[in-house]
């Protein structure tokens, strides 16, 4: 009863949407927006041109390339300050000073350093998220109830037996926390990184649109990005709780 | 001052009240309290206990008029209460009111500055009440600072300054530990003989009711009614010691005998909604 | 300063130094960095000139507009929707998939129904910002404790009162939360939304350095958003300590 209410709810403001969308139309006028149904048209068309399916393999390699830098670099570091306490309280607030800054003015520097191509956008996506998977799992780390270290010493335990019954499941359900934040903002790393001075992938994509006016095809591709950021989310968001509620 | 043995004035009363929480959702309606018959006496200091979810709160809430009745009618001093906090009325709750926001001294001012009191008078009453409660030396201190006790501390005074002629502690002493509630016990002793009011105390603490009051009122098991009501016959001059008298361990044994049935009631037949009303 | 901070202290002091060594030494190219000394320098002469006074007010009060209309707006909708529970219900999987969806594509959209002005920077950095505040207003009013509606009736208070008295308050810590991170989000958006497409701006300064290969001015530039940002985000940083300090001592 109360799910279907809630189901409707939600489609009522999603309809809601639709209709500022339309409403902005036809303020704005098709060549800056076009309509949602034109363009729900026009997105069936666009999603089998090849120019489409190729932007859309530039990304999806750079993002899958990023994730793993971030997902690796971010793990050891995290796993490092949280083991190490000195390392931890020494540099969490360093970490954190840096998630919050605006990543994009050091852009620059990271394509002086890597290139126009594909490793520049590479590195600017892991350099996203690299934080919050660190800063996650030292959290993760710390947060091991001390008693589960004394417990597994008075089984006598090897260090790897441990490590592996103990501390990784003990740990599993922030980490994981960590890699979907990461994920995220990967994903809108790489995108920044291919709105400027690039030739392809998504983020070029919109930006050329733009400039071409091209304001169907525009649309088009930021829905779809939103489509996909938002079932992978909540892909993710589902193994995440599925990892919650077994601790 | 009067002696809570002289024949009283009755100061508050609750005839017939019962109160039923209609039904939510796929919860059924529950009948939490009554029917209760209760007079109050000027200046008499009446506890209640009873087992865990028996209705105890919420007697106190709608004597406050914090909720209203079902059915039946609550008056104090001559006028009904319902859905309405009387003035002459205080409160002081079971969980941790302080504001962590204001000190100590800001946090017993909060109902004078919100009647206009003027700043001078405000100040006057603010030190008076911190001085009774044990509080001068910290009335520039945040509540985060004071340990849970002085907390509670702090929440009595914000009710004192007010001067209520009824004051009404839903297990004001709950969450502390075993002997900073007997020196609480004490103070709100000092505080009831100092200020005259009534006074009104729920306790799950057999032994806090018998220590502290003038009658104690045993409540069954949901829905909350008297089982029984037992005299203490304390003098007004009394303190914490008193437990030491054979009188004590009589009532408390009393007591246990009256409600060891409901408690069981409770912990078995109705462990659920007992462990919602927590 | 304690040890810890000691020691945080000689590392960025390390790094940095590390990175001039590297650059004096030529083990990192002139062309790629430059010694952070010649970042300050460059950034000290370049403020001496006034010739970047009219971009930092440009950019700053973007971001300025950007954090007010967010907070102010952010609170008044987060209160809204907080007082109706059936919305709040149905805007529940908005809300948790927000911040998971790449929001600052739609940059190019709102430059295409705008025009290229402050305006679609503004708004995609409202657009950022003001969720983040409305999620943390109605996290602050989910907060306030059971308790102190009880305390304002037995004090008789009205409405009004009771919301400025006892639930703002009390909801306080939760709000600066959410100011905090309408702030960090306002100036990524608004750097961002420059330094992609932008008329003027520091963002777009820095845009246009790098296009012209004048890494003296770039990394000013970039050393001048970094150290404005660190101190904006440490400031707030502090005074969130100090309340949370004062307030939560002994509290859950």
């Amino acid at each position: 009863m109360t799910a279907t209410r809630r189901t409707t709810d939600t489609l009522v403001i999603v309809i809601v949407m639709l209709l500022v969308w339309q409403a902005l139309h036809q303020v704005a006028g098709s060549t800056a927006l076009p309509a949602p149904l034109p363009t729900m048209i026009y997105l069936m068309h666009a999603v089998a041109s090849p120019r489409f399916a190729e932007n859309t393999t530039t990304t999806a390699l750079e993002l899958a390339y990023a994730l793993v830098l971030a997902y690796a670099i971010g793990l050891a570091i995290g796993v490092w300050m949280g083991a190490h306490r000195l390392s931890g309280v020494v540099g969490e607030p360093i970490l954190v000073a840096l998630y919050s800054l605006p990543k994009i003015t050091l852009y620059p520097v990271v394509l002086l350093i890597f290139g126009l191509g594909i490793s520049g956008k590479v590195a600017f996506g892991a350099l996203h998220g690299i934080l919050p998977v660190a800063l996650l799992t030292m959290g993760a780390i710390r947060a091991i109830p001390p008693v589960y270290l004394r417990s597994a010493r008075s089984l006598r335990l090897s260090p790897w037996q441990t490590i592996a019954t103990v501390l990784l499941p003990a740990t599993l359900p922030e980490i994981f926390t960590g890699l979907r934040i990461g994920f995220t903002v990967t994903l809108l790393g790489v995108l920044l990184g291919e709105m400027f001075a690039s030739k392809s992938g998504l983020g070029f994509l919109i930006i050329n649109d733009m400039s071409l006016a091209q304001s169907e095809d525009m649309v088009t591709v930021a829905i779809i990005l939103f489509a996909f950021a938002a079932i992978a989310n909540a892909l993710l968001l589902w193994i995440e709780h599925k990892l919650h509620r077994r601790v | 001052m009067k002696n809570s043995s002289l024949p009283h004035e009755v100061h508050a009363q609750v005839a017939g009240v019962t109160r039923i929480y209609p039904a939510t959702g796929h919860h059924p309606p529950v009948h939490a309290l009554g029917p209760i018959d209760l007079e109050l006496g000027k200046g008499e200091f009446f506890a209640v206990v009873g087992p865990s979810g028996c209705g105890k709160s919420t007697f106190l809430e709608v004597l406050a008029g914090l909720q209203k009745a079902t059915a039946g009618l609550v008056t104090f001093e001559g006028k009904a209460v319902s859905g309405e906090v009387a003035d002459g009325i205080g409160v002081v709750f079971q969980e941790d009111a302080s504001f962590p926001w204001l000190t100590v001294a800001d946090n017993a001012a909060f109902g004078l500055r919100r009647n206009g009191i003027a700043e001078a008078e405000v100040r006057r009453r603010v030190d008076d009440a911190l001085a009774f409660m044990g509080l001068k030396d910290f009335a520039r201190a945040y509540p985060s600072q004071l340990s849970g006790g002085m907390r509670q501390r702090v929440c009595i005074a914000r009710t004192l300054v007010l001067q209520p002629r009824l004051i009404l502690l839903d297990e004001p002493f709950g969450a502390l530990d075993a002997q900073t509630r007997l020196l609480m016990g004490d103070e709100v002793l000092n505080l009831w003989r100092r200020t005259g009011a009534t006074v009104l105390l729920i306790t799950h603490a057999l032994d806090e009711a018998a220590m502290l009051a003038d009658r104690i009122g045993a409540m069954s098991a949901r829905p909350g009614r008297f089982i029984d009501v037992v005299k203490t016959g304390w003098p007004r001059e009394r303190d914490s010691t008193i437990v030491a008298e054979t009188a004590f361990g009589e009532i408390t044994a009393r007591l246990w005998e009256r409600l060891r049935g409901e408690s069981l009631k409770a912990l078995g037949h109705a462990a659920m909604p007992a462990m919602a009303a927590e | 300063m304690t040890r810890v901070g000691a020691i945080r202290f000689a590392v960025i002091v390390g790094m940095i130094g590390a990175l001039e060594l590297a650059c004096r030494l030529g083990l990192i190219n002139h062309q790629t960095i430059i010694p952070p000394s010649e970042m300050a320098s460059t950034l000290v002469t370049l403020l001496a000139s006034g010739s970047l006074n009219a971009d930092i007010a440009r950019t700053l009060g973007e971001v300025m507009l950007v954090i007010g209309l967010s907070v102010v707006l952010g609170f008044a909708f987060g209160l809204v929707i907080h007082a109706l529970p059936r919305v709040r219900e149905a805007l529940d999987p908005f809300f948790a998939t927000y911040y998971a969806v790449p929001i600052f594509i739609f940059y190019p959209v709102l430059i295409a129904i705008f025009g290229l002005s402050a305006i679609p920077i503004v708004l995609i950095g409202v657009a950022t910002a003001i969720v983040a505040m409305i999620i943390a207003t109605l996290n602050g009013l989910d907060r306030v404790p059971p308790v102190l509606a009880k305390v304002a009736r037995v004090h008789r208070l009205s409405p009004v009162t009771t919301a400025l008295t006892l639930q703002l308050p009390a909801a306080a810590p939760y709000l600066f939360t959410g100011v905090k991170l309408s702030v960090s989000y306002g100036f990524i958006a608004v750097i961002a939304a420059e330094f992609i497409l932008s008329p003027t701006g520091l963002g777009r300064d820095i845009a246009d350095a790098y296009a012209d290969f004048n890494n003296r001015r770039m990394y000013a530039l970039i050393l001048f958003l970094l150290i404005v940002a660190t101190v904006v985000n440490g400031v707030l940083h502090a005074l969130d300590m100090r309340w949370a300090e004062r307030r939560s001592g002994g509290r859950s």
